[in-house]
């Protein structure tokens, strides 16, 4: 291969993955310079609870942004393995949600208090986004469907069925210590879905730091044949990591309610399983499986989040969002693409002949 | 797709997966038709129903044609649905608020559909990024352009359009009595006649001429296709393009159909588009499919839904369930049927040798 050789160090740092991610930051962040430099404050206000809390656009960025890297580790593990990615999850963080207002709730259709310890309704509705991701992972598993196809499948059905659990009532739950985990722990103004994410965070570098989790997924991604003449299992990888990211689907639908205190069933978590692809996407992996990079997935999701943002604060119009991103993620592809970081490396090293002579030698 | 399979191999052994899959389809569809007609009753049995579920579906039909081509070459196009809705509003608002005529709202409709096949066919085949990144991104841009267009739905009331719109199609012989006994005629919109055409097309395009088998080749297996001197780049970029002015073409029929701008027109449909195709026996894969084999997908998919409606399932939740059971049964019963025939297939060829 032509990277083997030596190389000018711009062309060499272009083709590192996590540029791709901090390089969108930098550009975004420089746009926001230009444009209002008061995109960046961060104030403490009281909230309505009487605690100060912080606010400001940085503080929603990392707030939402958390829920979208959380989902962006099961959809990187996903997207390794199978090369191909789960258009479900944000179908099956309904369920998760659904499931979770259907235990606190008793059946009623608004509490106060809740009716069942949060902690047994928070397992549960980890039960039920496994089997979901289980049932997924079992078609594109034992039954070889493409996992964009297979997940077709819950991806119509999702919205339905957690219709279908809580007879499409509209369900709201006014505890305090219900909204915890999507708002603020009473006296941290920090919002508990960042500890919640870094919770995750560690999790995962531990899994794949201490355990040959992340090596037996990329084995898999590149070469499921090969991979099996070694001795690994790969449908019960791949089986695998939809569970994985069934659990985190969870997490996620478990903030979404805690932090509405209502569900919305055609509503609540709407397109983010395109936001997630994106940032496993923008994050540099190849969405054709093989390997992958967590830390660029994670950063990539923030930075999906802080475009996001970025445009609601120059007061675009929500539902027109989707065509300025389109264009920012055009962009980014396509400066990302290969062929456009070979041609743009081989531009440097056209730059500076000497180097180059002096590495064939 | 190996051509040259050995004689007799059991039960369909000499069929193509493409027509195995697509003969599931058409049974399926045949068997749940009669189940309604028999099980459900009146409502079924007037030819008006079968002609009203091309009616509902024509735009449907077309999308699915360009997701199956797109698909048999081996891709995705998640941006019908965008595109769509994009065309409806544009020309909605160019003849609503502009007096525009209707030939000039044609050639914005095909105009917005090719240029969203030229663009992402460039990125896709030329600058190898994954489509379904590049054709979520045109969904993404053509469902925001669509409320940036215009944000609120609205009829439109250009004569010449709705004219256009109300043009029905009598079907002769065909009409039924209603309780009163007055005749009532039987009846197609224009849609379903270009429809047709674009089902007749397809079907000729992806049968007998070079391109289209050039199509299967590409989706069948890319290296191969390249060895046999296939432009591969080349075929992509078309197939998309045709994809883009297909979604244009439906896009304008849905708009017919339909007779309104709105942004929240065809939510879904790039979805039911693949599910279509899915159903009718394309293989995402690539390299297997029929538009045929579509058109039935589409209707099989139609027929759910009015089956479960009559059926007194009416909660808005069992249509989706049920499309989902439906969508989850057919592609087990393909995964099944390839893996089996993959199976008798090696073991054929084994026993060739040995």
């Amino acid at each position: 291969m032509i990277s083997n050789q030596k190389q000018n160090p711009i062309a060499a740092l272009f083709r590192h993955q996590i540029v791709i991610p901090i390089a969108a930051l930098l550009l975004l962040t420089i746009f926001n310079v230009l444009r209002d430099t008061s995109f960046f404050e961060v104030t403490l206000k009281n909230n309505s609870a009487g605690n100060p809390v912080l606010a400001g656009n940085l503080i929603s960025v990392l707030d939402n942004g958390s829920e979208l890297a959380i989902l962006a580790i099961g959809m990187t593990l996903v997207t390794a393995a199978c090369g191909g990615q789960d258009i479900s999850v944000g179908a099956t963080a309904v369920i998760a949600g659904s499931v979770v207002m259907r235990i606190l709730s008793g059946g009623e259709a608004s509490a106060d208090v809740v009716h069942a310890p949060i902690i047994i309704a928070f397992l549960v509705c980890c039960l039920a986004a496994m089997a979901c991701g289980a049932f997924n992972g079992m078609m594109v598993s034992v039954f070889r469907i493409q996992p964009m196809v297979a997940t077709l499948i819950m991806f119509t059905a999702g919205r339905s069925i957690a219709g279908w659990i809580n007879e499409n009532k509209s369900i709201a739950i006014t505890d305090p210590n219900f909204a915890i985990a999507g708002t603020f722990i009473p006296g941290i103004p920090v919002p508990t879905p960042v500890f919640i994410a870094l919770i995750c965070f560690i999790i995962t570098w531990a899994i794949l730091k201490f355990t040959n989790l992340g090596l037996y997924v990329q084995a898999v991604g590149i070469n499921e044949k090969t991979s099996r003449l070694n001795g690994l299992n790969p449908t019960l990888i791949k089986f695998g990591t939809f569970v994985l990211l069934g659990l985190c689907v969870a997490v996620v639908g478990f903030i979404k309610v805690s932090r509405n205190g209502t569900i919305n069933y055609s509503v609540v978590a709407k397109d983010i399983e395109m936001d997630a692809i994106l940032a496993v996407a923008l994050g540099g992996n190849a969405l054709s499986g093989g390997k992958f990079n967590m830390p660029a997935s994670i950063l990539g999701a923030y930075v999906i989040q802080y475009l996001t943002t970025t445009l609601y604060a120059m007061e675009v119009q929500a539902t027109a969002l989707p065509a300025y991103k389109a264009v920012v993620v055009i962009a980014l592809v396509v400066l990302s693409a290969p062929k456009v970081r070979d041609s743009v490396s081989g531009l440097f090293r056209k730059m500076s002949p000497a180097k180059q002579s002096g590495g064939a030698a | 797709m190996s051509k040259t399979r050995p004689p007799k191999r059991g039960l369909f052994g000499n069929m193509t997966d493409t027509n195995l899959l697509m003969m599931i389809t058409i049974v399926v569809y045949i068997g749940m038709y009669l189940f309604a007609v028999f099980g459900l009753g009146e409502g079924f049995r007037k030819p008006q129903t079968l002609l009203d579920m091309l009616n509902n579906n024509a735009a449907l039909i077309i999308l699915s044609c360009g997701m199956s081509l797109v698909m048999i070459n081996g891709g995705i196009d998640i941006s019908v649905g965008g595109v769509t809705a994009l065309v409806s509003m544009v020309c909605a608002v160019y003849l609503e608020h502009h007096t525009g005529n209707i030939a000039l709202a044609i050639l914005i409709a095909l105009g917005i559909g090719l240029a969203f096949g030229l663009v992402q066919g460039f990125l896709i085949a030329y600058l190898d990024i994954q489509p379904f990144i590049v054709t979520l991104a045109g969904m993404f841009f053509a469902r925001g352009m669509t409320t940036i267009v215009h944000s609120e739905p609205f009829n439109v009331t250009n004569p010449d359009f709705v004219s256009l719109k109300d043009t029905r199609i009598i079907i002769p012989l065909l009409g039924t009595y209603n309780k009163k006994g007055r005749y009532i005629d039987a009846y197609i919109e224009i849609g379903v006649i270009v429809a047709i055409l674009v089902v007749i097309g397809m079907f000729l395009l992806l049968k007998w001429t070079k391109a289209g088998r050039s199509f299967y080749a590409i989706g069948g297996n890319k290296q191969s296709a390249l060895m046999l001197g296939i432009n591969v780049r080349r075929m992509t970029f078309c197939s998309y393009v045709l994809c883009g002015l297909l979604a244009g073409i439906g896009g304008f029929v849905y708009f017919m159909h339909i007779g309104s701008g709105s942004p929240t027109n065809a939510s879904g449909d790039e979805m039911n588009a693949i599910a279509s195709s899915i159903i009718g026996g394309t293989m995402l894969t690539g390299g297997v499919g029929n538009v045929i084999g579509t058109l039935f997908g589409v209707l099989t998919l139609a027929l759910i839904k009015m089956i479960v409606t009559s059926a007194g399932l009416d909660q808005p939740w069992w249509t989706g369930i049920t499309i989902a059971a439906m969508l989850c049964i057919f592609l087990v019963v393909q995964s099944i049927i390839v893996a089996y025939r993959k199976k008798a297939n090696m073991k054929a060829a084994a026993g060739e040798k040995g």
